[in-house]
């Protein structure tokens, strides 16, 4: 383990992850809104949002895997000296992390009829994030939201599985936006 | 202050309610299990409410909390109190100001914004428990969509008593899946629960959490030829003279003397402040401080 593993932390927690989940919870309640989420400063290939949602949310309850370009000793490292968080492969997971095009999205967990709350979180690393692009209808929003998202049949298969499916976070620098299985985007 | 963690909560449970909140926030009206904590308050005091409220508040917040819609019964109190001293938030009685609130059996007369997150205190989360006591089943109820018995129930209210006789905790449908328990706020309320702000509901004993977010689809059931209705009084308030909000009715004498006035105790106020006054209301005077 590398010294850097050690840095990167909220510097308070308390007040810093409470003021991270309501950006993250923004983000999730009004799919589409582009939501600041900073605190963090995760090693690369991690943005600082991505970081910041790990340490907000995940501990030792939580397995989070790591996909393809992200899963780097130092990101590991960090994640475990950070939150202590298992990780595990992308069946188990309960936070799935990387770029869109290194996840396998069929593997992941949507959860059972009786718990649809045990599936999956995706963290999707994003080259940029704008409000403009595909059309995004559902709760949270008020008539139509826009936002870019990297692959519309991926999400519109998810969105059909409600109320299983994945929920996604899409992460860019210091920003977040999310998309829950209940939004549908056209 | 410094004597607690930010908010009562450790760090650890926080975690643990806010993916709950997040988990609830993605399928709305579906309720998440979660490890309530013993709270330094006895079940039926709002341990649920309390919980999420620590989970999503910062120090920045402005803080209201209701009673039945009063900011000034023990419950509210003590819950607001409880907040000023393990987070440091400032609170307030006026519900324009508030960015959360926490609330024990009412939505606010005042319609809440975007900005603002409302955190309901349920004593149990389920809807169908009355009908069906099983948890096992009742799951499995929820995942088949089988809603049939909540009908029946509504139903049999109405032969036996020619309208549907629930008042409060009236079940509603959430984006055409889940039924949900509103919480037992007066039917009146039910209306306004597709609103602009996040709605959060906390069970502390029963260990559930689900939400509604901003602008979700929210119908009470009924039937094509009883439609739901949300009823009230039919008085107007005695200290400011409100037709349209929701009104208690309280005994004032040996006699069987009774008035009606304004659940929303913030609502009221401001009203009688802007010169209204009831049949039974003395002018408003500013408090002499």
């Amino acid at each position: 383990m590398e010294a850097s593993s050690l840095a990167g932390g909220f510097a308070d927690p308390s007040q810093e992850s409470a003021r991270a989940f309501r950006g993250i919870m923004r983000a999730m309640s009004c799919p589409g809104s582009i939501c600041d989420i900073t605190g963090a400063t995760p090693p690369a290939p991690l943005s600082v949002a991505a970081g910041s949602v790990l340490v907000t949310l995940c501990d030792h309850d939580t397995g989070v895997h790591l996909a393809g370009r992200t899963d780097t000793q130092v990101v590991r490292d960090w994640i475990t000296f950070q939150t202590g968080a298992p990780l595990v492969e992308a069946e188990m997971a309960q936070f799935v992390l990387g770029c869109w095009e290194d996840l396998n999205l069929t593997v992941l967990a949507t959860g059972s009829p009786e718990y649809p709350d045990r599936s999956a979180t995706v963290i999707v690393e994003m080259p940029a994030l704008e409000a403009t692009g595909h059309t995004l209808v559902g709760p949270g929003i008020k008539d139509t939201a826009q936002l870019n998202l990297p692959d519309l049949a991926a999400l519109q298969n998810n969105a059909a599985l409600f109320p299983l499916g994945l929920d996604f976070m899409f992460t860019c620098s210091g920003q977040i936006a999310a998309l829950p299985r209940t939004t549908k985007v056209s | 202050m410094s004597d607690y963690n930010f908010a009562y909560l450790d760090e650890q449970t926080k975690r643990m309610i806010r993916r709950a909140i997040l988990k609830g926030l993605a399928i709305p009206g579906y309720q998440v299990p979660f490890a309530s904590r013993e709270m330094p308050m006895p079940y039926g005091w709002g341990t649920g409410g309390v919980q999420v409220s620590a989970a999503i508040m910062t120090p920045q917040d402005v803080f209201k909390v209701i009673d039945q819609g009063a900011d000034d019964t023990t419950n509210a109190v003590s819950i607001r109190r409880f907040f000023e001293r393990t987070a440091g938030v400032s609170t307030t009685e006026t519900t324009t100001e508030a960015t959360v609130i926490q609330t024990r059996h009412r939505i606010p007369e005042q319609a809440l914004t975007e900005d603002q997150i409302l955190v309901y205190q349920v004593p149990i989360p389920e809807p169908l428990r009355f009908l069906e006591p099983s948890e096992v089943e009742t799951r499995k109820m929820h995942a088949l969509e089988d809603y049939g018995l909540m009908h029946v129930k509504l139903y049999e209210d109405i032969s036996a008593h020619g309208a549907i006789a629930t008042a409060y905790a009236y079940p509603v449908k959430v984006e055409d899946r889940y039924v949900m328990d509103p919480s037992p706020i007066p039917k009146f309320d039910n209306p306004k629960l597709s609103m602009p702000a996040i709605q959060l509901f906390g069970a502390g004993r029963e260990q559930r959490i689900y939400a509604l977010p901003p602008y979700t689809q929210v119908v009470s059931l009924d039937f094509e030829d009883y439609p739901f209705e949300a009823t009230k009084a039919n008085h107007s308030c005695g200290l400011c003279g409100s037709t349209d909000s929701y009104l208690d009715e309280l005994i004032v004498d040996d006699a069987g003397g009774r008035m009606f006035m304004c659940s929303d105790t913030d609502f009221c106020s401001a009203r009688r402040a802007k010169g209204h006054t009831g049949t039974s209301g003395a002018p408003f005077q500013e408090e002499a401080v």
